[in-house]
């Protein structure tokens, strides 16, 4: 492999589109006979539908059609949950496209308006009369387990979704044997992922020849053809779907929506292709959140800061039904991976996933793993207060040594490979920590309060083998897919069925090619996103198209190169055996000189007038990659901040990153998956936050209201890393796309905790806003332990 | 009620009949073809629609088409007119694109436009100058960082120092 072009932080593919405006997203797309639709949604969190009058909708200017949920009930299936957690007695509930009786959280469908301009089809919407009867609602998910609390779904008793049990070890000899045990209560608040572009979908139907061909901001488009064709009977070879240009989904583009399927409908029904935009407010309410955990934990260990054991309790927020993979993302991303870098003997985890009166939960950048690093770290934190030691210190003394090729841990994962200690010891060195230590106790000395925040992480990614998919419920495959194929002139097209929206693989799949077949990096293009023209794959989430879809790839060029070598030899008169190859070209060895290079032996492929016997025409390679186990990046992240002891404000002065991906195929994008993840862990720190009244409203339903990350907020995030390769990767490659913010909540919060420790402040609930945190520093003592999870 | 319009788009001028509500976005998306200004919210917060208005940066989500009657408005693809036939690319685009100051590129066309706002009144910022600059434009991919990088070559570049 050149190592000339791998590895190199050349510029993006993908932006001379993007920074002249001509890009294409999906609200950019007019069609012939284009119309728009709108939803009607919920305004109460529950309710029974008494009543809905549309006649006066109906005769609105410009309006074609309205339709509610009886108009759809028999045409649509219903919206489908595709992760169906086994041995947790999991409940799905009924999840229509368009309500029919019942409204479950603020948001829910209840009717469409179809008319000729947006605003038309939004001024129908105003004459719609729904006559509810509200009913009493719940957003707590602990509390909704409870007995008495509103019932959602008449099958689900208590609202208990499921209960799932993570155990590994004797939990019970952890604590019979703990000198010292340490607990907390953590509410990891719900939080809105706020890609910058809204969502949107565009259906257009041919009636004539039964094809039904669908835009949409999705992460996978692939999947969303797969579930599009069981939620409408439309088959999947007369089913297209597009993800033109993406415009970030950091999860909440992976589900299957309602309003999806109800746009199809619409242009099913009316002949005439519809477009569905949503607004901000909308995306606010209906697309699906993240995190929404309550978490109580305790840790048992010995004096001596040696970890026995880890025992918790998660109570889940699912919102109102369970989106395409939510059962998933609280408990196999996020229970399998509670002992973090650490050698934990025991690990017990109940978790109940509850339906709330909330908008559903679904994956969240991260998801599952920023909940179980925050518990483990935090605790780890609060485990060295408690023994008197350095946290930094109880950290190497548990951490798991250095492995190359596969780790056992307690909840049954195999970790791919590792030097948590070697990248710790480099953060140490690299901040200088004893004299930020000391620069503390001066600082602090002088009445200033200064806060020093550590944490590690291992996270799983690069999903996964397909027979772990099958054995946890998912209702799908987790390999991906790549195809290569040369033109009669040398040049690429790669088609992959991973679907980047933001992350860059037009430029590093194209860095992948270039550097294993030898051509130029400027002579490949990327194709993804469109169902007709790529392979199957399952999609861009989980940090898993490089980490799968790559090596997929991998495979594919190395086929390209078998061939092509045997096409060199036949056409130098040599033995394959006696071939040699060097940046893309074949030779006989010892004789460079007179070799092919791979264009040449592209445009013999294609003419095909002296092809070596039994070796058919044209240059091409397709592989479907199935990973033999997950890939596990891991980091030692470094968060300094300085407290306003007036107001309470948490300034963040200084954010450290070292995060170990493997080889990196481009370092500058590797660098910005790490800023911004970084910075989004940090907004769940400090400032975000989806809060609900006791209705069930969303109170922080607009960028007014919920606090995203802005420029001036936020210091110079210095990035580093190290070098570990996955032993089963083909380059060794693991995946980048989360691991800031898997790190940097917990980084910022155990800053923010060790600022004010002296004060004898141990908790606080998320975010850290300035009142929360003046508050906390006013009782100068342990707070009671936050209501929450609201 | 429909009212006649005369608004310069790129130095192309359009006389429409538009509604008096309808939102100046939706006029330039709607002339056919010029998508690149975005909406990325209704509160006027996102900072994603931002266009210049007779040289000035306006979130065009907060100006009603009626407003922009006779005047002169600058989207992303005026930035460097040139630039979607292959032809040479503003210089805060450039530098966006050498500092890898975008993913996903959707608050990209805004955040572009204010920095050329940022620009036109302090031609040579601190980085923290930039960041208070940008503050009311949302990324959700990059944290800023690479943005700043991205606008404060573009300074270098246009002859700040």
């Amino acid at each position: 492999m050149s190592t000339r072009i791998f590895g190199s932080g050349i510029r993006r593919r993908e932006d001379p589109r993007l920074i002249t405006g001509v890009a294409t997203y999906t609200d950019d797309f007019v069609l012939p006979g284009m119309v728009h639709a709108a939803m009607l949604r919920s305004p109460h969190a529950h309710a029974r539908i008494r009543r809905i009058d549309v006649d006066a909708a109906k005769r609105a200017p410009g309006v074609l059609a309205v339709y509610i949920g009886k108009d759809v009930a028999t045409a649509l299936k219903a919206v489908p949950c595709a992760w169906l957690l086994p041995n947790a007695n999991l409940k799905i509930a009924v999840y229509e496209a368009i309500c029919t009786q019942t409204v479950r959280y603020v948001g829910d469908i209840v009717a469409v308006v179809v008319a000729d301009t947006p605003y038309q089809a939004y001024d129908a919407l105003d004459l719609i009369v729904v006559d509810y009867e509200a009913l009493p609602s719940v957003t707590d998910p602990e509390l909704a387990l409870k007995a008495g609390q509103p019932q959602l779904h008449a099958d689900v008793p208590n609202n208990e979704a499921f209960h799932w049990v993570c155990a590994g070890g004797d939990i019970d000899a952890a604590f019979k044997n703990a000198e010292v045990v340490v607990k907390e209560r953590i509410i990891q608040q719900r939080l809105i992922p706020n890609a910058m572009e809204p969502r949107a979908a565009l259906a257009q139907w041919s009636g004539a020849s039964g094809e039904l061909t669908v835009w949409n901001t999705t992460q996978n488009p692939h999947i969303l053809r797969f579930l599009s064709s069981v939620v409408t009977g439309v088959p999947e070879d007369k089913l297209r779907v597009i993800a033109p240009e993406v415009g970030g989904g950091f999860g909440s583009k992976i589900a299957a929506y309602p309003a999806d399927f109800v746009t199809m409908f619409c242009a099913m029904n009316l002949g005439r292709p519809v477009k569905w935009n949503e607004t901000r407010s909308e995306n606010f309410q209906a697309t699906t959140h993240g995190r929404n955990h309550v978490q109580e934990v305790e840790l048992a260990a010995k004096k001596d800061g040696t970890i026995l054991g880890l025992r918790a309790t998660s109570w889940s927020g699912m919102g109102a039904y369970l989106s395409t993979a939510a059962p998933g993302i609280p408990t196999i991303l996020h229970g399998l991976m509670l002992s973090g870098v650490y050698n934990v003997p025991a690990i017990k985890e109940d978790v109940y996933g509850v339906y709330t009166n909330g908008t559903p939960v679904e994956a969240y950048r991260g998801a599952g793993r920023p909940e179980a690093t925050f518990m483990i770290e935090r605790m780890v934190e609060k485990l060295a207060k408690a023994v008197g030691m350095d946290p930094v210190d109880v950290r190497l003394k548990n951490m798991i040594p250095r492995f190359e090729n596969g780790h056992a841990v307690i909840t049954g994962l195999s970790y791919d490979s590792g030097d948590y200690p070697a990248q710790l010891k480099k953060l140490v060195d690299h901040i200088k920590y004893k004299d930020l230590r000391r620069e503390q106790q001066e600082a602090r000395a002088k009445g200033r309060i200064v806060g020093i925040g550590i944490a590690t992480y291992v996270e799983i990614c690069g999903l996964g083998p397909s027979q772990v998919a099958g054995a946890i419920g998912f209702q799908g495959g987790l390999w991906e897919s790549a195809i290569v194929r040369f033109h009669p002139t040398g040049k690429v097209h790669v088609f992959i069925g991973a679907s980047p929206h933001g992350q860059g693989e037009e430029t590093t799949f194209a860095q992948i090619v270039a550097s294993m077949v030898g051509v130029s990096v400027d002579d490949v293009k990327v194709v993804h996103g469109d169902t007709d023209t790529t392979p199957m794959g399952w999609g861009t989430y989980g940090s898993r198209t490089t980490a799968v879809g790559g090596a997929a790839l991998v495979l594919a060029t190395r086929k390209i190169k078998e061939k092509a070598k045997v096409i060199a030899a036949h056409l130098l008169e040599a033995d394959v055996e006696d071939m040699d190859y060097l940046d893309g070209k074949f030779f006989v060895k010892g004789s460079p000189d007179k070799g092919k290079t791979i264009q040449e032996i592209s445009l013999m492929a294609h003419v095909a007038w002296n092809m070596p016997a039994g070796v058919e025409a044209g240059l091409e390679a397709s592989t479907f990659y199935d990973p033999p186990n997950f890939t596990y990046p891991f980091g030692s992240h470094f968060a300094l901040v300085e407290i306003d002891p007036e107001t309470g404000h948490v300034d963040l002065k200084r954010y450290v990153a070292i995060d170990d991906c493997g080889p990196q195929i481009n370092p500058v994008i590797v660098e910005g998956q790490v800023h911004g993840g970084v910075v989004q862990g940090v907004g769940q720190a400090l400032w975000e936050e989806a809060v609900y009244d006791d209705n069930g409203q969303l109170v922080t339903g607009s960028l007014l209201d919920y606090a995203l990350p802005r420029a001036d907020l936020l210091p110079e995030i210095e990035v580093l890393s190290t070098v570990t390769p996955s032993p089963h990767h083909p380059l060794g490659l693991k995946g980048i796309g989360e691991a800031g913010t898997i790190a940097s909540t917990v980084a910022v919060y155990n800053a923010v905790m060790d600022a004010l420790g002296p004060l004898g402040v141990e908790t606080i609930q998320m975010p850290m806003t300035a009142e929360r945190v003046w508050r906390a520093m006013q009782h100068k003592r342990p707070q009671a332990a936050p209501q929450g999870g609201r | 009620m429909r009212v006649p319009v005369s608004i310069t788009v790129n130095g192309r001028r359009f006389d429409r009949e538009v509604e008096p509500r309808q939102l100046l976005v939706h006029f330039i998306r709607d002339l056919g073809g010029m998508t690149g200004t975005k909406v990325g919210c209704d509160t006027s917060q996102c900072g994603s629609c931002t266009v210049l208005i007779d040289g000035v940066a306006v979130r065009s989500c907060t100006c009603l088409a009626v407003q922009a009657d006779g005047a002169s408005v600058t989207t992303i693809e005026g930035l460097a007119p040139a630039a979607a036939a292959g032809g040479g690319l503003h210089p805060i685009q450039e530098a966006f694109w050498n500092k890898h100051g975008l993913q996903c590129g959707f608050c990209t066309p805004g955040m572009i436009m204010a920095s050329h706002e940022l620009l036109k009144h302090n031609p040579s910022p601190t980085d923290d100058q930039i960041r208070h600059g940008l503050e009311g434009n949302m990324c959700r991919c990059t944290g800023y960082q690479n943005i700043v990088r991205a606008v404060r070559e573009a300074a270098a570049v246009m002859g700040g120092k």
